[in-house]
């Protein structure tokens, strides 16, 4: 599903987030991806979104070469793509439904579909009875799941997370992994960077652990968990 | 019904995106889809389209400001080309009239003014010579000007015998040679004075083509100002909701998403703003129509002040838009894609 070859990144101000970083995600797959802060993971995860485009090498995604996506082309294939943020991107001038319908906006579907959609979505987190209140009046898990209900609301093939449990509590931070193993199961390709080493083992996942934009440990799931 | 099937009717605008997509289903299923992409393509502009009225409305005063500064911007030459237009209005009836009025010396005699009315009018340079007596000239100026009853109290007719000379029509829009004619004509004994009718015209309809000409130019320099005005407003928009625009580029919104509320604010503002431009023309020249009226009717005249009429109003809002959406179209191409994601 994912695949990079030789990716390197290197910044306009001369700091190389990765250099040769070669990995492959298969379709369904849900990774973990770890290391200090620095070592590129938002990079790698950025590189994926299309945000940064790599200095060197190649990133496949689904068989397409991003490197030959013409910038024009970047929205719709962002649209395959779900992004759960640790800052979470919420839009506070509007309600929980309008956040999360905003992804099926842009797509241009129909307001009926968009109200069956959004509602699904915001079930599947549980927060559908809040969908009239304004994000700013949930409690940072909510708006977490919020973040999650936009992230897949249209039903995205990759779903990336970027600290997602941050600043949650041990229990809250379970809870949302068990979201994404859910949208895992459905057969969304899941890949989370996290610092959060306990979690991580505790799920005994495929687990990519960088250093200095280098791959330096790939350890296979562990089927006990 | 399940539906997993995607809709994505903003790239009705690049069909060539959707070539695989399409390949991949039948033809029947993909004239569907067609349709309703372009249902929610038509519905995504309409609501745009009133979303960002009601932006605008939730902001009354903002609003109004900008849109009264485009007003006046739009307003000023308006309504300088109204002025014109009526001033030549005016002009194109005394045009009819370019003639010389030459007065004769009130010791004159009947027989002389018929004998010199019979030369001129064999005369190559004059087409016609109209002969208005004394007591003719005091008629007219009774019946027509309503101070008969100041004349009455007069002993003597105070005004001249007047030949009413029509010049060929060569010296319609020659004043070199119409002044060469003036002067032949004052040298004759029996004349007292010649009025060139022509000269005041003249001088009119050169102010009248600075005047259009001034109201041309200034409004080229106020579109330019209604431009910056709204392009600055938008680039404040934008300002305004640059997290809003990071999030929509994030989940797949096109650059064309993301511009078009921008720009159909853009369209209000100006259109707003031409509308009241209108309006503040149609209320000055209500302001001045009476005065106005009263002085035609002094003038005998049938002068009617002539105002932007419906379709002046559909052409400020029409003008008052596109500039809108130019203005902000400058400031979309400027600033929007300065925003990506980070």
């Amino acid at each position: 599903m994912i695949r990079f070859d030789q990716v390197s990144k290197r910044y306009s101000t001369g700091q190389e987030a990765l250099s040769g970083l070669s990995l492959e995600l298969t379709a369904g797959e849900m990774t973990f991806l770890t290391g200090h802060s620095g070592a590129g993971k938002s990079t790698l995860l950025k590189l994926i979104m299309l945000m940064e485009r790599p200095t060197h090498g190649q990133l496949l995604v689904n068989g397409k070469n991003l490197n030959r996506l013409h910038h024009s082309q970047i929205p719709y294939y962002r649209r395959n793509v779900g992004v759960v943020f640790q800052n979470h991107q919420l839009l506070f001038d509007r309600s929980v439904f309008d956040n999360v319908a905003l992804p099926l906006l842009v797509s241009g579907y129909q307001s009926r579909e968009v109200g069956r959609r959004v509602r699904a979505a915001l079930d599947k987190v549980g927060l559908l009875d809040k969908e009239k209140l304004n994000p700013i009046a949930l409690s940072g898990g909510e708006q977490q799941r919020l973040g999650i209900a936009r992230a897949v609301v249209h039903k995205p093939r990759i779903l990336l997370a970027d600290e997602p449990t941050g600043n949650l509590d041990p229990k809250l931070s379970a809870e949302i992994m068990d979201l994404f193993r859910q949208f895992c199961e459905v057969g969304v390709t899941v890949l989370i960077a996290t610092h959060d080493v306990e979690l991580i083992s505790r799920m005994g996942l495929r687990l990519l652990e960088l250093e200095q934009g280098r791959l330096i440990h790939d350890r296979a799931p562990v089927y006990a968990a | 019904m399940q539906r997993n099937r995607r809709i994505q009717p903003s790239r009705i605008g690049k069909p060539r995106d959707n070539k695989p997509r399409e390949q991949r289903r039948g033809a029947t299923d993909s004239r569907a889809d067609y349709l309703d992409k372009l249902k929610s393509y038509i519905q995504n502009h309409r609501q745009i389209f009133f979303n960002t009225f009601r932006r605008l409305a939730a902001e009354p005063v903002q609003t109004l400001m900008t849109s009264l500064v485009v007003a006046i911007a739009l307003g000023l030459p308006a309504a300088l080309y109204v002025g014109v237009v009526n001033l030549q209005q005016l002009g194109s009836r005394v045009e009819t009239t370019s003639q010389l009025t030459v007065f004769l010396k009130n010791d004159a005699v009947e027989s002389a003014i018929a004998q010199l009315q019979e030369q001129l009018t064999s005369d190559p340079d004059i087409a016609s010579v109209r002969y208005i007596s004394r007591q003719q000239a005091l008629d007219e100026f009774q019946a027509l000007s309503g101070f008969g009853d100041v004349l009455e109290m007069l002993d003597e007719n105070p005004l001249p015998a007047v030949l009413i000379v029509q010049p060929d029509d060569r010296f319609h829009a020659d004043l070199v040679a119409s002044e060469g004619l003036v002067g032949r004509l004052k040298a004759l004994p029996l004349v007292d004075d010649v009025r060139l009718d022509m000269k005041w015209m003249q001088r009119l309809q050169g102010m009248l083509q600075v005047g259009q000409r001034l109201a041309f130019s200034l409004g080229i320099a106020l579109a330019f100002g209604v431009l910056l005005i709204i392009g600055n407003t938008i680039r404040l928009a934008i300002e305004n909701r640059r997290d809003e625009i990071v999030v929509v580029k994030l989940v797949g919104g096109t650059n064309a998403y993301v511009r078009r509320p921008f720009l159909y604010t853009g369209i209000w503002y100006g259109a707003i703003g031409g509308g009241i431009a209108w309006l503040l023309v149609a209320v000055g020249l209500l302001w001045i129509s009476g005065p106005i009226g009263r002085l035609a009717e002094l003038y005998q005249s049938i002068f009617k002040l002539q105002g932007l009429g419906f379709s002046g109003l559909i052409a400020m809002l029409f003008l008052g838009a596109v500039l809108g959406l130019m203005g902000a179209w400058l400031a979309v191409a400027k600033h929007l894609a300065s925003i990506e994601p980070r």
